[in-house]
């Protein structure tokens, strides 16, 4: 073969574009603005190939990019230009990199030449996003930008994914460089995105889970990044072991699954939560042992031996000493593991979760989703969702009590189906994310449910889908209470509402005047018909549903407890 | 756990602000740096990072797997003082008069190995290689003698027990060569090399 390449003469603007192409991008989330003016003035010929979706603020570009990832399983991208554009994005760029979406943002910055000059719009974005990047870069020359296109792909999307940011100069944009073509990159030589697969760790955590009388597994959403949900599911079905999932982790297994005991954590299910510190093997999969999911560390599951199965080598050891850890990409590692296991069933052990979970039911679970009287609930909500939607549609929640609540009850039959912000806990994330998880899934009905404080935090995205039409079906769940931080304060500082009060528009008028169809709920027997219609209605459609003040989410870990001592009410606090 | 000094020796690509992710990640933690030298390695392209914490032996293995996570980074070790063979240098400025009219200057000198680098009317400079012990020492006595300045480089240290990282990058390029040269398929196509 011959080594003679031809090249074209193409600015950096045309190179970049070219790159996303050949990346199969399909969907921009961006604003533009001076520093990367030459980028959308390349766009401007090319939106056959690429679909630019303009937001009204570039937390909102970030938030799309983030759900449009999180339901596609694929990258996402954004543009926005330096300087305040750049800063608009750490939010969400940080929200990206704790729960580990891929996205790479393109921003544009001044001139080469005014670098460290305060020029007009001139921020320090790499050395900002430094500590929430996965990976960052200073491209000003034109001739970089393929290779650091390609790397900026590879990084984003493998191994453990997470967001990667590429500062533009002006000057890279405009200038003419002699373009051979793209190539993707697949090896960057300092970069170790899966760790190697050592059989003798696999074979150890057989026997453990062989021997084990009452193994527990915590599952997470390694395993959905890794598109390993039908591994996991044959080493559950396989094994036989109750499994519990975080909230990012949510839809690995169908809500309806024998063998899913529900949800862990702060706010998951009283099951999971005790009979962690009941177990003897706890195999955690593809998860991190965030605070939220151990409460106090020094008195969670002591008893059990602990596998821990992750990409990431830095998770392993991290928060939770660990038996046996078997490091490595779960869609290769989980198959191994259910090869040596073997074929059993635990049913005293699970009939212990169905009992607790049975209390937790009575008690906290029927008066929140079949109340009789009173003002509506939450859980109500959800219960004529899950009745409509059979759980078939992406549910995207914003951050606080509703969140807690879409989670713990929105039945759902499919992975990539639950968005919600974990790690960082954005309030402002669902109406954008929603965006971009409509564009993932244009044909599946797209819940956003938010809070009356949350909903009002990027309020401006209704503009995004006044201009392009998202089919959105928006949920705002108003207690008048910025709620879950009233709870605490209810809690823990005797009721002291400091500043939790919060007074709201008509979100259904706000929405008529973005041209969006809406109506507004107070009584139970409005509920039903009111989801109907807005299901029936084949384009965006807002619901404000005012639910009950004081309302609390139980069950609940309170903070500094172990696990164990989980409480169904506030009495027991 | 007790905290001791732990020698962190990390190779990098030749990569702009990795310095400042790097440092970025010990103080997030709020650990004091307490110093740090940048070098290249013995391999183009390749550097070095030497630097010094005093941490527990739980938060350094936690602090290099979360270095190693750095995409510019390729490995990362971490020792204790009797893992390494370590060493500062150090440079004072005396005036050269409180010299000349002391013999005992020059037998300290001596007895602590250090050379003299320029010797000028007003001052003279001295410098010494060694450990802090040693160089804090010397500053003391020297201090006697009317010291102008005085400087102290970073620890930078070789790891006892390490064939380096050559190796390592040999083995890595092996068996990831660098791909020929990208046969374009439009040759005579200029248009087509673009799917815009």
């Amino acid at each position: 073969m011959a080594n003679t390449k031809t090249s074209v003469r193409a600015s950096g603007s045309l190179a970049l574009l070219d790159a996303l192409v050949k990346e199969n991008v399909d969907t921009i989330f961006g604003y533009p603005g001076g520093a990367i003016m030459p980028i959308y003035d390349a766009l401007y010929d090319h939106t056959q190939k690429l679909n630019h979706i303009l937001v009204r603020h570039e937390q909102g570009a970030i938030h799309a990019a983030d759900g449009y990832a999180r339901v596609s399983g694929k990258t996402g991208v954004v543009f926005a230009t330096s300087g305040p554009a750049a800063t608009n994005l750490v939010t969400g760029i940080a929200n990206a990199m704790i729960d580990s979406i891929p996205i790479v943002c393109i921003v544009g910055q001044v001139y080469a030449q005014l670098l460290g000059t305060d020029a007009f719009q001139e921020t320090d974005i790499l050395n900002i996003t430094s500590p929430i990047t996965k990976w960052n870069y200073q491209v000003t020359d034109p001739s970089e930008i393929p290779d650091v296109v390609a790397k900026a792909f590879y990084i984003a999307g493998s191994g453990r994914p997470g967001p990667v940011l590429i500062d533009i100069t002006k000057n890279a944009q405009i200038d003419e460089f002699d373009y051979t073509g793209y190539q993707p990159v697949n090896y960057i030589r300092s970069y170790r995105p899966k760790p190697i697969v050592r059989p003798e760790y696999i074979e150890q955590a057989a026997q453990l889970i062989n021997g084990a009388k009452r193994p527990f597994v915590l599952y997470g959403q390694g395993i959905i990044l890794g598109n390993a949900e039908k591994e996991f599911q044959e080493f559950v079905n396989k094994s036989g072991i109750p499994s519990a999932w975080t909230l990012l982790g949510k839809g690995v297994l169908p809500t309806k699954h024998p063998l899913n005991v529900g949800m862990l954590g702060m706010h998951g299910n009283y099951a999971p939560n005790v009979l962690t510190n009941e177990c003897d093997v706890l195999i955690a999969v593809g998860m991190r042992f965030d605070d939220r999911i151990t409460g106090r560390l020094d008195k969670y599951a002591k008893q059990a031996k602990i596998i821990h199965l992750d990409i990431d080598p830095s998770e392993i050891d991290k928060n939770v000493k660990t038996e046996v850890s078997v490091w490595g990409d779960v869609k290769e590692t989980l198959p191994l593991l259910t090869q040596l296991v073997e074929k059993k069933t635990h049913s005293e052990w699970l009939k212990q979760f169905k009992e607790l979970n049975q209390k937790e039911y009575d008690v906290i679970i029927k008066p929140e989703m079949h109340p009789t009287e009173g003002e509506i609930t939450m859980g109500e909500v959800m219960a004529v969702i899950n009745e409509l939607t059979q759980g078939e549609a992406v549910y995207v929640s914003d951050v606080g009590q509703h969140q807690m609540v879409v989670c713990r009850y929105a039945e759902q039959n499919h992975t990539r189906s639950n968005v919600t912000s974990g790690g960082l806990g954005t309030m402002g994330f669902g109406l954008p994310a929603a965006i971009g998880a409509h564009y993932a899934a244009p044909h599946r009905t797209v819940f956003a449910f938010m809070g009356d404080g949350g909903a009002q935090m990027n309020i401006q995205e209704l503009g995004t889908i006044l201009q392009y039409g998202a089919k959105v079906k928006i949920i705002v769940l108003n207690n008048n209470y910025l709620g879950m931080v009233r709870q605490w304060q209810q809690l823990f500082n005797d009721s002291r509402y400091s500043f939790t009060d919060i007074k709201s528009p008509d979100f259904a008028k706000v929405a008529e005047a973005y041209n969006i169809k809406g109506q507004r709920v107070f009584d139970r027997a409005d509920l039903k018909p009111a989801i109907e219609a807005m299901l029936a209605h084949p384009e965006t459609y807002l619901l404000e549903i005012k639910v009950r003040k004081d309302d609390n989410v139980f069950p609940m870990v309170p903070q500094g407890k172990g696990v164990s001592e989980i409480v169904l009410r506030a009495e027991d606090i | 756990m007790q905290k001791i000094e732990h020698t962190l020796t990390i190779y990098t690509e030749n990569q702009i602000g990795l310095a400042s992710k790097i440092a970025g990640l010990f103080s997030r933690r709020k650990i004091n740096l307490e110093c740090l030298n940048i070098s290249p390695s013995e391999i183009e392209k390749i550097f070095r990072f030497t630097l010094v914490v005093i941490e527990s032996e739980a938060v350094m293995k936690n602090l290099v797997r979360q270095l190693e996570k750095l995409v510019d980074v390729f490995i990362v070790y971490s020792n204790t003082n009797e893992e390494i063979i370590w060493q500062k240098m150090a440079l004072f400025k005396v005036p050269t008069q409180n010299i000349i009219k002391n013999a005992k200057v020059e037998r300290l000198l001596r007895e602590f190995g250090a050379n003299t680098v320029v010797i000028r009317d007003d001052y003279t400079i001295f410098e010494t290689v060694g450990q802090d012990s040693d160089i804090n020492k010397l500053l003391k006595e020297l201090d006697k003698y009317g010291l102008i300045e005085f400087v102290k480089s970073s620890r930078i240290a070789i790891i006892k027990n390490s064939e380096g990282i050559h190796k390592k990058v040999m083995d890595m390029e092996k068996n990831h060569p660098i791909p020929d040269p990208i046969v374009n398929e439009y040759l005579d196509k200029k248009n087509l090399i673009f799917d815009l």
